[in-house]
């Protein structure tokens, strides 16, 4: 990319452990296991893949709410630059005002006992950055308006909102530090389709007023198509493919990007079960498979792919694939 | 092919503590035999609370309009569901000729019973075989949907299978009495893509072999263009529209339709607007007077869409809408 990163994971794993192993070698499992992304400043970066691929895990640790096993996440927004493998108790404090999380429940996510007003501006009061009421609530409503809140409505309860509105209100306790960067988990996965598309067009607009940079986790694939620019495909932890949206789309290069593709309930009534149809369910990131992750699901492995794990390599302008077999397959 | 199942003026209110709350109003439609029908609308449109009033499925506070009639056609003739009174009677109904497949399959088996156990009790209710015989065919249903191992399968808790792999066992089970009407309620919603289209292909391998009719409620019109014959739209608790899959979803004849299709994103053309459905679908505590879509409805004509409850026309053979639109009168703008 030509524009420097303004976060970039190198060489990511995560690793959680798990109980047992006296003798030998500690046991863990391999939440995200070897990732490299660069996330150019002002993009919309979808992360897409099945339950259990550790789009969540990655998310997290590029917030710093999971610990860094290997490599690191490097963060610069031209103000600051951080390595949040080795950040210190102050920085990080800081950090958390440059990069924030948008969850997927609204439901889950406010507590039921506090007012609006109250829910947006606590990240305000727990950061310090206000130092009187007023100059909160001016900042509440400034934020709360541009999330299209009703500020008449701030001393509501979240139960007397629906499920757009809650979401609204979760965008605008995201955004009221000022932060930089965003992982919306799944943020609208919880919404019916039009509410859906009215909060996609919020994070749009937003995203292209206050020049924000977005990671967008998402298990559909024609939502990631409608807003990133830019998207990666994560199967059991490794990220198996990298590219513009509308490259990933035209010419999917991995096995497992273009059956996730095909997957996807066609509209067309007559175009029923033309699909190439994925056989099985991921594997367990506590035993994965040899070789490449997909193998065991892969209607095109070979034996060297049950052996031999494929690196993650070029196949394009911004587009990089860790497929054995990618140059050979035409899918 | 021949009628399964006719429910005509369908109509259920709930008495709460802020009122009594309608939650379907004057519903009526009917189902052959080996048809799949498609029930949309977005949360709290009541698709739930209809599928689930076919078997009496509802909670003590639930009324029932004095109009509704549900007439289940079986073999040994028809079956008036609004007349079963207790537990006894509702056997063969519940479970027995209608089985549902609910969204969240964690939460529909005990936890702390095997899945084979569930399993067999169940058709030792419903049918006359013996214990060893009820396993013998719950083992072999598991194999049916796919799930390997199935013995082994059978003595596992919910908790040691997979998503898919529950929902799988759920729809093994619900099959397993042979019932003559499914409803799937929101089957695919928690799982994978991946996993979604396995059970979808399940779903409809299973509609051509058992011959049964399905009622499929979802929010997800791609799933409905891909499982259904025919279409009903729900909003408010009202159907809005009726037809075939290709009509409805390729000529939206209600609003409603058209603003639900604006809405979805698609792989088509990924550079298209999403157009969201302007407001939210308001509480059953203030349904709007007239047509109930009236206060979001970007086509209003007039006046009349406030005040007046608008019945069906057809637009097509097989294709109707509840919309003054398709009913022009005097006085229309």
């Amino acid at each position: 990319m030509s524009l420097p990163p303004l976060i970039a994971a190198k060489n990511l794993s995560v690793h959680y452990a798990l109980r047992g192993g006296l003798i030998g070698p500690k046991p863990y499992v391999g939440a995200v296991e070897n990732v490299s992304i660069e996330i150019t400043a002002g993009s919309f970066f979808g992360l897409v893949g099945e339950s259990g691929s550790g789009k969540t895990t990655l998310g997290r640790a590029m917030l710093r709410a999971a610990p860094i096993s290997k490599g690191d996440v490097l963060f610069n927004d031209g103000e600051v630059s951080y390595s949040l493998k080795n950040l210190g108790k102050k920085d990080l404090k800081d950090y958390r005002k440059r990069a924030q999380l948008i969850f997927q429940d609204p439901y889950a996510a406010l507590s039921p006992r506090m007012t609006v007003r109250d829910i947006i501006a606590e990240p305000l009061e727990v950061m310090g950055l206000t130092k009187s009421r007023a100059e909160t609530d001016a900042r509440v409503r400034e934020i709360a308006d541009k999330c299209r809140l009703n500020v008449e409505h701030l001393r509501r309860f979240p139960h007397a909102f629906s499920g757009g509105q809650r979401q609204r209100i979760s965008i605008a306790r995201a955004l009221v530090s000022g932060p930089k960067f965003i992982v919306a988990d799944e943020s609208v996965a919880a919404l019916d389709v039009s509410i859906q598309a009215d909060v996609l067009n919020l994070l749009k607009a937003i995203q292209e007023d206050m020049g924000l940079t977005f990671l967008f986790i998402s298990h559909d694939l024609s939502v990631v198509a409608h807003v990133c620019d830019h998207v990666a495909v994560m199967y059991l932890g490794r990220i198996v493919e990298s590219a513009p949206t509308r490259t990933l789309f035209a010419k999917p290069r991995h096995p497992y990007t273009s059956a996730l593709l095909s997957a996807i309930p066609s509209l067309d009534p007559d175009d029923r079960g033309t699909a190439q149809k994925l056989e099985g369910e991921i594997p367990s990131p506590t035993n994965p498979p040899p070789g490449c992750k997909f193998q065991t699901r892969c209607p095109h492995a070979i034996d060297r792919c049950r052996v031999e794990e494929p690196v993650f390599e070029s196949a394009g302008i911004e587009h990089n694939v860790a497929c054995h077999r990618w140059q050979e397959l035409s899918i | 092919m021949s009628r399964l199942i006719d429910v005509e003026n369908l109509t259920l209110q709930f008495d709460t503590d802020e009122g009594r709350i309608t939650a379907v109003d004057n519903v009526s439609f009917s189902l052959e035999a080996g048809e799949v029908m498609g029930l949309v609308g977005e949360s709290g449109s009541g698709k739930s609370v209809t599928a689930k009033s076919l078997m009496k499925l509802n909670p003590r506070n639930a009324v029932y309009g004095p109009e509704t009639k549900i007439t289940l056609h079986l073999e040994n003739g028809p079956v008036d569901v609004m007349s079963l009174q207790n537990d006894a009677e509702m056997k063969i109904v519940r479970g027995g000729s209608i089985s549902l497949i609910f969204q969240e399959p964690m939460a529909s088996f005990a936890p702390a019973i095997s899945i084979g156990e569930q399993m067999v009790e169940q058709l030792l209710i419903h049918t006359d075989f013996s214990k060893a015989q009820a396993k013998e065919l719950s083992i072999e249903m598991l194999d049916r949907v796919g799930i390997s191992d199935p013995a082994t399968r059978f003595s596992q808790y919910a908790f040691e299978l997979s998503g898919g792999m529950r929902q799988r066992a759920m729809i093994a089970m619900a099959l397993s009495t042979k019932p003559k009407l499914l409803i799937a309620d929101e089957p695919t919603t928690a799982l994978d893509v991946t996993i979604q289209a396995q059970v979808i292909d399940l779903m409809k391998d299973l509609v051509t072999e058992f011959g049964m009719g399905i009622i499929f409620i979802t929010h997800d019109l791609g799933v409905i263009a891909q499982t259904a014959d025919k279409v009903a739209v729900m909003y408010l608790g009202r159907l809005v529209e009726q037809g075939t899959v290709r009509d409805v979803i390729r000529r939206p004849a209600h609003p409603y339709t058209r603003g639900l299709l604006a809405a979805l994103p698609t792989l088509d053309d990924i550079d298209a607007p999403l157009t969201p459905i302007p407001g939210d679908i308001p509480s059953p505590l203030e349904r709007p007077p007239g047509c109930v879509y009236n206060t979001r409805c970007q086509e209003i004509i007039g006046p009349r869409c406030a005040a007046e409850v608008p019945q069906f026309s057809q637009v097509d053979t097989n294709h109707a809408a509840a919309c003054h639109l398709h009913d022009p009168k005097e006085g229309d703008a």
